[in-house]
């Protein structure tokens, strides 16, 4: 005999009905649920500041927890560096004595750029951070790059500033909090980042696959003028990142352009900088516009 | 693994505690998101849709069809999916889980793991869809690893579901 269902509760009315409220409940909810999914593209605004103060409070325990992370990382590769320590001395040496030498003609060289720059009138406009903050955690199960940064509309952080890593860009901030931000990572298939090739300046556009890469093409169309090894760095084309951020590295050439890996792992790092949004400098206007005749 | 509960004479049974257990494992399924781990693909199951469903497979009766609903908002709470899509996407699994309840009546272990595989999948690709819709651009083929590790944990939790449940019948 089949196993008597449940969803069929026999002549009392009031598990009949009871049951029928149960569905038409969970259809209502779903078509209301289905509106609110709608309503994130027209409202991403009032979406936010609720997932901002639920991430808020997620990021208190990651940065807990972030500790716990990194010190049984150190404690691991405390416990390696005892192996081979005797080659690996002997390793280092060597290379301190090549360091050195690098080190004399570097100083010799940085004289040089300074007069050169002098001498072309080049200012650097350094970018003061807004604040210094870690990525505590980025979740695995969505399809989106999302990364959660310890620092939110409390410190400054505002929407649409770029995360700097030491190593290169990680993304944008897409969210704020009071303590913590949304960031958009730069390997999220949703996120293009205008590039250029760091030796020659070639434009490129750099957009991320989803699965940690990117995929890097180049503007201009026809041939594919990149190779693996390539380094590419932020193009300030557009705006947002200002330029000169090292981005990726090429590593597989592809029929269109090139696949890259960013240079700044999110995985392993862990301090990042927000810098203020770079805001393209317009070209001058003209002075005098030509008068007269068509 | 189908031992008894020890039920203890003599002693009220905690409403309070069986009714909880179910959804506040639930809920810490869903807190995967905040672990402090960076990762760069997408290849974690989504623990709070599995441990739903091995909760389901379980229990047929142990929630109404509505329970989908908030243990999806508690979940797009965190997951930085749009809010509402675990809502509505849970809530169909659950209303789809009634007609594989009406259509194959007698059913054995790898069957429900079918089912359960289906529907994670059938979630994974709508989180996808929405997620694409709301300003992503990710390929399907990229969501392949984490459908495979779903598939192949599900048993694990629904192991760890029926432990929880001993526990939960013996308070």
């Amino acid at each position: 005999m089949a196993p008597p269902s449940p969803r069929r509760p026999g002549f009392s009315r009031r598990a009949q009905y009871g049951l029928f409220a149960g569905y038409v409940i969970a259809v209502a909810g779903a078509l209301m649920s289905l509106l609110l999914v709608l309503s994130a593209s027209f409202d991403p605004q009032g979406h936010a500041a609720i997932q901002g103060f639920f991430s808020d409070i997620g990021s208190v325990f990651s940065r807990a927890g972030r500790g716990g992370v990194d010190a049984t990382k150190e404690g691991g590769s405390s416990v390696a560096a005892y192996f081979n320590a005797a080659s690996k001395n002997k390793a280092m040496a060597e290379e301190l004595k090549a360091a050195r030498e690098k080190l004399i003609k570097g100083q010799v060289d940085a004289l040089e750029v300074v007069r050169l720059k002098k001498l072309v009138r080049l200012v650097e406009q350094a970018t003061q951070p807004v604040v210094t903050a870690n990525i505590v955690s980025a979740s695995g199960s969505s399809s989106r790059r999302y990364a959660v940064f310890s620092a939110g509309s409390a410190n400054g952080v505002e929407n649409g500033q770029p995360i700097i890593a030491p190593e290169g860009l990680v993304g944008r901030v897409v969210q704020t909090g009071r303590i913590s931000a949304r960031v958009l990572m730069i390997i999220d298939g949703g996120n293009t980042v205008p590039v250029k090739r760091a030796s020659d300046g070639t434009p490129a556009l750099a957009t991320g696959i989803g699965d940690g890469r990117l995929d890097i093409r180049p503007v201009i169309i026809g041939g594919n003028p990149f190779a693996k090894g390539d380094i590419f760095v932020t193009s300030g084309i557009g705006g947002l990142y200002r330029p000169g951020i090292p981005v990726a590295v090429g590593v597989k050439r592809t029929r269109e352009g090139i696949g890259g890996v960013p240079l700044a792992s999110p995985a392993r790092l862990d301090y990042a900088v927000a810098e203020p949004t770079y805001i393209a400098e317009l070209p001058p206007p003209p002075d005098e516009l030509p008068k007269g005749g068509n | 693994m189908a031992r008894l509960p020890r039920t203890r004479i003599d002693k009220e049974p905690a409403h309070f505690a069986r009714s909880a257990i179910p959804i506040v494992s639930t809920m810490i399924g869903s807190l995967a998101p905040i672990a402090p781990f960076v990762f760069l693909a997408p290849v974690v199951p989504p623990f709070g849709l599995m441990m739903l469903l091995a909760w389901r497979a379980l229990h047929r009766t142990l929630w109404p069809t509505w329970m989908a609903l908030p243990l999806g908002f508690f979940d797009d709470l965190f997951s930085g999916a749009p809010m509402g899509s675990a809502m509505l996407l849970w809530t169909l699994a659950f209303l789809v889980y009634e007609l594989f309840d009406r259509r194959m009546v007698w059913r054995d272990y790898w069957q429900e793991w079918g089912i359960a595989v289906f529907l994670i999948c059938a979630v994974i690709l709508g989180q996808l869809w929405i997620a694409n819709r709301s300003g992503g651009a990710t390929d399907v083929f990229v969501m392949i690893p984490q459908a495979v590790f779903s598939a192949l944990l599900f048993p694990l939790m629904t192991r760890i579901c029926c432990a929880l449940d001993n526990w939960r019948l013996t308070l």
